[in-house]
């Protein structure tokens, strides 16, 4: 049903059962990214409606993304690359910190998923030229030293009516106390000092942003942990916290 | 260790071990949202579908019928189904009839309409195979049994005539002695209760009027609970030893030990079907799942049959995994994946040892003739009687109607 991997890997046995227990480490619900695990449903949830809305696609078909070309920013150990790809998407994953990219390409292997995963940047892929339907921005936006930059570069990947879905964290007293506070001092679910507070972007501030780098906002939601039952959803009106938008390049 | 297997040609998303009542029902609730299964059941097909099944029967509640229309089986099983419009519940010493303080609980006090429907086995077996032949994303291997299975990035099952099945999810839907989870090594807690069911269906002189009767006798209870037409299912508690002696009479002077107990309310009464008996106990799964493996109905949970919720919560369970499954799979997600599995147990367990602990507790409570338990007995029955709001709480709970429902369950899509 799924392309496999062609190429045979080259990486000596060592440095494979070293990235296979990195594998392991990012796909463990119970593990140190637990957080992300309770999470993607709900994101993955926002980003199949945006694409299938977008591109008139029917979540029920099988393979329901094939022919589009995605990209997945940030992408770590292919938590949302996987699901993208399995939906029949053409997809690459790129990340900036080389270690995640063989522990990516491990996994893919393993659950037989063909995923062109690469050690690179926006802004690289840009200068190369390279063309996307859908860009998967989740989280990273708040990590980057020049957002506007960085979101035009985005823009630039884009074909012309495609969706970019960015995904960061709200900036204000609440946010401070449950992502930094809460998040990576209390539960330790996150490494201290993962997230800078004042890097943090309101929705007001990222729609402006989108704009400025000629992208078109058109949809907004938040993502609302319920502490009682212990899970995520997708809210219409609370951004409180974490939020996503989807915006769309401007046919010319 | 397995030599010469063949592997089947077109391998199904999932492969459900077990073809009883659970399995085809979960089968169809998944093709309904794309997804393609094969039924594994060591019976051959004209067992399954034959008669001998007649005078058994289910006390379906209102969410486990809604399961059923949203599968579109209820259609051919509606006609043939008996609504629940009261249920009292009483506590009674053989030949005395009900004592004066008793429970009543009137389908008028919920808005849902009946409480249930008595669904007879013979009916709901039949619809489920018929619908499952119809639908070419359901294969069924009937006669054939599961011999092993391995777990990688996807399972395989194998099978006695040497067969292989790779499929990326398993679901035992195989009982109470589930070999899936024994496979698994999944172990069970459990115990016996010493008490054996006998089960039968009566033809009786009077109308029930849709009235299902829980008698609570110091043997254990007794459940009148009604079918189409002037019949009734009963459901007979006794101790194994009184069992195996009342079963070992005539069909004359089993409804000569059986009809005092009830009292004539119901007329003549003769029997319409088989008798049966089942032992009691409780064996529950240490886990719901591992990874692509996941048990569902007596496999997960096999309780006292008191009250009817065995079947219903295995309905519970396969209308909270197909939304599981269904709900990953549009995501992209791996369904077979310990990561996903893991919702449907978080789901599901709690309501799993709350019955199992709720059933028992109750058991133990009434199949009892200590004076004083029976005098409170009655008055904590009276209480439930006298308050309203009490009252509609455990109707709404007998109607399968509370907690955090499956989609399927609340009449909705998947």
């Amino acid at each position: 049903m799924f392309g496999m991997q062609s190429e045979t890997n080259t990486v000596d046995h060592a440095e494979v059962s070293k990235f296979e227990a990195m594998a392991n480490e990012w796909w463990d619900p119970h593990g140190k990214f637990k957080p992300l695990h309770m999470l993607n449903p709900c994101r993955l949830d926002y980003i199949t409606t945006q694409i299938a809305g977008e591109f008139g696609r029917d979540l029920n078909a099988p393979l329901p993304f094939a022919g589009l070309r995605l990209l997945d920013i940030g992408c770590g150990g292919g938590l949302l690359s996987e699901p993208m790809a399995r939906l029949g998407a053409d997809v690459v994953g790129a990340d900036a910190a080389e270690r995640n990219i063989p522990v990516a390409q491990v996994h893919a292997e393993r659950s037989g998923l063909d995923i062109d995963y690469r050690n690179t940047t926006a802004e690289a892929l840009a200068d190369q030229g390279e063309q996307f339907d859908v860009i998967l921005n989740m989280e990273v936006v708040e990590h980057v030293a020049d957002p506007l930059g960085y979101l035009t570069a985005c823009r630039i990947l884009l074909k012309q009516g495609g969706l970019h879905i960015c995904s960061t964290i709200n900036r204000n007293p609440k946010s401070y106390a449950m992502a930094i506070f809460g998040a990576e001092v209390v539960m330790r679910w996150l490494p201290k000092g993962t997230h800078d507070w004042s890097k943090f972007i309101t929705p007001d501030e990222l729609y402006d942003l989108l704009q400025q780098a000629r992208l078109k906002p058109v949809d907004r939601k938040g993502f609302v942990f319920n502490p009682i039952s212990w899970s995520w959803r997708i809210s219409d009106r609370d951004l409180s916290v974490n939020y996503v938008t989807a915006s769309v390049s401007p046919q010319a | 260790m397995h030599a010469h297997i063949s592997l089947m040609s077109d391998p199904s998303d999932i492969t459900i071990v077990g073809g009883g009542l659970t399995g085809p029902t979960l089968a169809l609730a998944l093709a309904n949202a794309g997804l393609t299964t094969t039924i594994i059941d060591g019976l051959p097909r004209d067992t399954l579908a034959d008669a001998a099944f007649n005078g058994r029967s289910y006390a379906l509640a209102l969410a486990a019928q809604r399961l059923l229309q949203a599968i579109r089986i209820w259609d051919a099983v509606e006609d043939h189904a008996q609504p629940i419009l009261d249920i009292r519940v009483s506590d009674g010493h053989a030949g005395a009839g009900p004592s004066p303080l008793a429970l009543h609980f009137d389908h008028a006090e919920i808005e849902e309409g009946p409480m249930g429907y008595m669904v007879e086995d013979r009916y709901l077996r039949r619809a489920l195979l018929d619908a499952v032949d119809a639908i070419p994303d359901i294969q069924v291997m009937n006669g054939v049994s599961v011999v092993g299975q391995t777990v990688s990035q996807r399972a395989q099952v194998y099978l006695d005539d040497g067969s292989m099945l790779d499929t990326q999810l398993i679901v035992g839907a195989d009982g109470r002695q589930s070999g899936t989870a024994q496979r698994a090594s999944i172990r069970r807690n459990g115990w016996e209760y010493g008490q054996t069911a006998l089960v039968c269906a009566i033809e009786h002189d009077l109308p029930h009027n849709g009235t299902a009767h829980q008698f609570f006798m110091p043997e254990g209870p007794l459940a009148i609970l009604p079918l189409s037409g002037n019949r009734c299912s009963i459901v007979w508690t006794e101790t194994d030893e009184n069992a195996v002696a009342i079963n070992a009479l005539n069909d004359a002077s089993y409804l000569e030990v059986l009809h005092p107990r009830f009292g004539d309310f119901l007329g003549e009464i003769a029997l319409a079907g088989r008798r049966f008996t089942y032992p009691l106990g409780i064996t529950i799964a240490e886990r719901l799942v591992e990874d692509r493996i996941a048990l569902v109905g007596d496999a997960a949970h096999g309780v006292h049959p008191i009250a009817g919720q065995g079947l219903n919560a295995g309905y519970r369970d396969i209308a909270a995994l197909a939304e599981v499954i269904v709900d990953a799979h549009r995501r992209g997600e791996d369904f077979g994946s310990l990561l996903v599995l893991e919702r449907y147990q978080q789901w599901r367990r709690f309501d799993v040892q709350t019955l199992a602990l709720a059933t028992d507790t109750f058991n133990h409570l009434f199949s009892n003739d200590n004076p004083i338990l029976r005098m409170g007995r009655d008055i904590g029955l009276g209480i439930v009687n006298a308050i309203p709001g009490l009252r509609r709480g455990f109707i709404r709970e007998a109607a399968g109607l509370t907690g955090d429902l499956p989609r399927l369950m609340q009449g909705r899509p998947l």
